[in-house]
């Protein structure tokens, strides 16, 4: 094979997992904060895809535009299932956490497979085949635009837990739990906030996948191993994580079979469990 | 054994067990084929969610990715029996041999390494999700496009061969289960059983007591591990069909914990209650639903996850516990 061949496969590996890697910047955000593992956020993402391609077949407009009124409708999502169910769950044990959030996942699966039936789907943009010329390279117009838009959507929210005052109170309640109550922090409402951003994160993933209801599930594990590999809770390293994994499954794709590139993840996981389990970037120690 | 086996339960306790004991043995002359179906896959789950018990509810290890103990178990045995005629009660010494080593595995490295808790989860889940995709790929016992064993019409029950009835498959699923429960009431009993339960509580104060806690937890992930492959080789004669992603799917690793946490974490009666619960109601809803013409597929699903959604939000510690006190049947739990 060519050299260009892997060229292409690696740039769009890494398009696809910048994508990723914003889903997985949601889910660090929220484990870092709220110190809950999402169990549901890949079934999360496809309530999001769905309601982008509904939008797109009844009004047509572009999943880049509608990402914004869905971003709306998973932030309003998340907030109402952070204060009405997990708050109350926040002092109880792991695994307890853990079944409540499966049973989330399961439920919004099962209905999203009773509303839409089983089939794939996917939205059909005027530009769905356009591509770029760069030199050797043939680079996916979608990916370029869905890569561009997360890029945006990342900026925003680093600048965003950095310098805006709301963002730096969500970082107090992540820091110090008491510490943030103790200066009068409404700390169930910032975790329903940080909720509903993370959640939000997702809605550009539509672009790239044709969707089904047994989604989520994948999803959520993409989301996990990536978040792992990055460091739970450093949103540098879920973008990082996000990258890698684009690159190992496009490679996989291409060396073995496309069908097996996400055994090349789990293995990845497997590998930083056991020698780097705080992730490339995380600086907890377990 | 048998004084330590009724060791620490009430009279009333045991008369409850004896009369259930009866009525299961009874059954198969009393019942229709579909109720027998319905209870084999009752008991099937018991069984499952006793030995995931040990695991969790027992040493406190949160185990997301059990299906890939029975599906090594249910190939395993499958493969020797089609492939060179092997009977399932040997291809069971290989099913639990290679189970067992898989457990050891993750057990090893997680439990050297430190990855505990939600990150430990997730490793059972990855191991499981990499067998799934592997034995996609696996020529030898039909890759994604599945692995049969012969049906064929039998005159006769074969219990050494595992090939009849349901009643057969169903007293020797009652065996199994009974068996399981026999064995983690002695275990709970013994000194392994209360190691667990320290462990489980307080990691940190139970090595401070000089509990070997990496061995105790090996233990239970490896008699957790054959105890599930057991009942994979159950599943491979009793369905007869077999395919990775049924069988290593992540979903099937969630119906098997269902069980014991709707019935009680840790608890001996848990699992069994939690399974019988949930099965019953699941066709008592299929019934309702067929009968109502609203047959979608995904609305029993939704429903379970309803059932968990309120059982874990009502009842943190399981429907058993609070079965019991309104029973009278305990004087201590589990």
């Amino acid at each position: 094979m060519a050299a260009e061949v892997y060229l292409n496969v690696a740039v769009s590996g890494l398009l696809t997992g910048l994508v990723y890697g914003l889903m997985a910047v949601g889910l660090s955000v929220i484990f870092g904060v709220v110190r809950v593992v999402n169990f549901a956020h890949g079934e999360m993402m496809t309530v999001a895809m769905y309601l982008a391609i509904a939008l797109f077949n009844s009004l047509g407009l572009d999943p880049l535009v509608m990402a914004v009124p869905v971003a709306g409708v998973l932030f309003a999502l998340g907030y109402v299932m952070q204060a009405g169910l997990i708050n109350p769950f926040i002092t109880r044990p792991e695994y307890s956490q853990f079944m409540l959030l499966i049973a989330v996942a399961i439920i919004i699966v099962n209905v999203l497979l009773i509303v839409f039936g089983p089939d794939a789907r996917n939205v059909q943009t005027s530009y769905a085949f356009d591509s770029f010329l760069l030199g050797p390279l043939i680079i996916d117009a979608t990916k370029v635009y869905a890569g561009a838009a997360t890029l945006v959507i990342t900026a925003a929210l680093f600048a965003f837990f950095r310098f805006a005052p709301l963002g730096k109170a969500i970082r107090a309640c992540a820091d110090n739990y008491t510490g943030a109550l103790v200066v009068g922090l409404n700390v169930k409402r910032l975790y329903a906030l940080t909720f509903g951003l993370g959640a939000a994160c997702g809605s550009i993933l539509v672009l790239l996948v044709d969707v089904t209801p047994a989604l989520g599930p994948a999803l959520t594990l993409l989301a996990f191993i990536i978040v792992i590999t990055g460091g739970l809770g450093s949103m540098v390293g879920a973008v990082l994580g996000g990258l890698l994994i684009g690159f190992t499954e496009a490679m996989a794709g291409l060396f073995f079979t496309p069908s097996a590139k996400s055994m090349f993840s789990f293995g990845l996981l497997v590998l930083v469990l056991l020698f780097r389990p705080q992730g490339i970037l995380g600086k907890r120690v377990l | 054994m048998s004084a330590r086996l009724l060791e620490g339960v009430s009279r009333r306790g045991i008369a409850l067990l004896a009369v259930l004991l009866a009525v299961l043995l009874a059954v198969p002359w009393i019942a229709n084929d579909y109720l027998l179906t319905v209870l084999i896959i009752a008991l099937y789950s018991a069984y499952t969610g006793q030995a995931w018990n040990v695991m969790m509810g027992f040493a406190g290890q949160l185990s997301l990715g059990h299906a890939i103990y029975v599906g090594l178990g249910a190939y395993a045995a499958a493969a020797l029996y089609v492939h060179f005629g092997i009977a399932p009660w040997l291809g069971l010494a290989a099913a639990i041999a290679i189970a067992v080593a898989c457990g050891a595995i993750i057990g090893f490295l997680a439990f050297r390494f430190g990855v505990g808790g939600v990150y430990f989860a997730i490793l059972t889940i990855a191991f499981a999700e990499f067998a799934r995709i592997g034995f996609d790929h696996f020529q030898w016992v039909g890759a994604s496009s599945g692995f049969f064993l012969p049906v064929a019409n039998y005159t006769r029950n074969d219990l050494w061969n595992l090939r009849g009835d349901p009643t057969m498959f169903y007293y020797v699923m009652l065996a199994l289960t009974v068996a399981a429960f026999a064995l983690c009431h002695v275990l709970l009993k013994s000194r392994i059983g209360y190691y667990w339960l320290a462990i489980r509580e307080d990691e940190i104060a139970a090595r401070s007591l000089g509990i070997d806690t990496f061995r105790y937890k090996m233990y239970a992930a490896v008699l957790s591990a054959g105890m599930t492959a057991v009942a994979g080789v159950f599943f491979a004669f009793y369905y007869n069909n077999l395919f990775p992603e049924q069988v290593f799917h992540i979903s099937r690793s969630i119906e098997l914990i269902l069980g014991p946490i709707i019935g009680g974490i840790g608890t001996l009666f848990g699992p069994l209650i939690g399974a019988f619960l949930l099965t019953s109601l699941s066709e008592a809803m299929q019934e309702l639903l067929s009968a109502l013409g609203f047959d979608a597929p995904g609305v029993k699903q939704v429903f379970y996850g309803l059932c968990l959604l309120v059982v874990v939000i009502a009842l943190p510690g399981g429907v058993w516990p609070w079965l019991a006190g309104k029973l009278h049947v305990t004087r201590r739990d589990p």
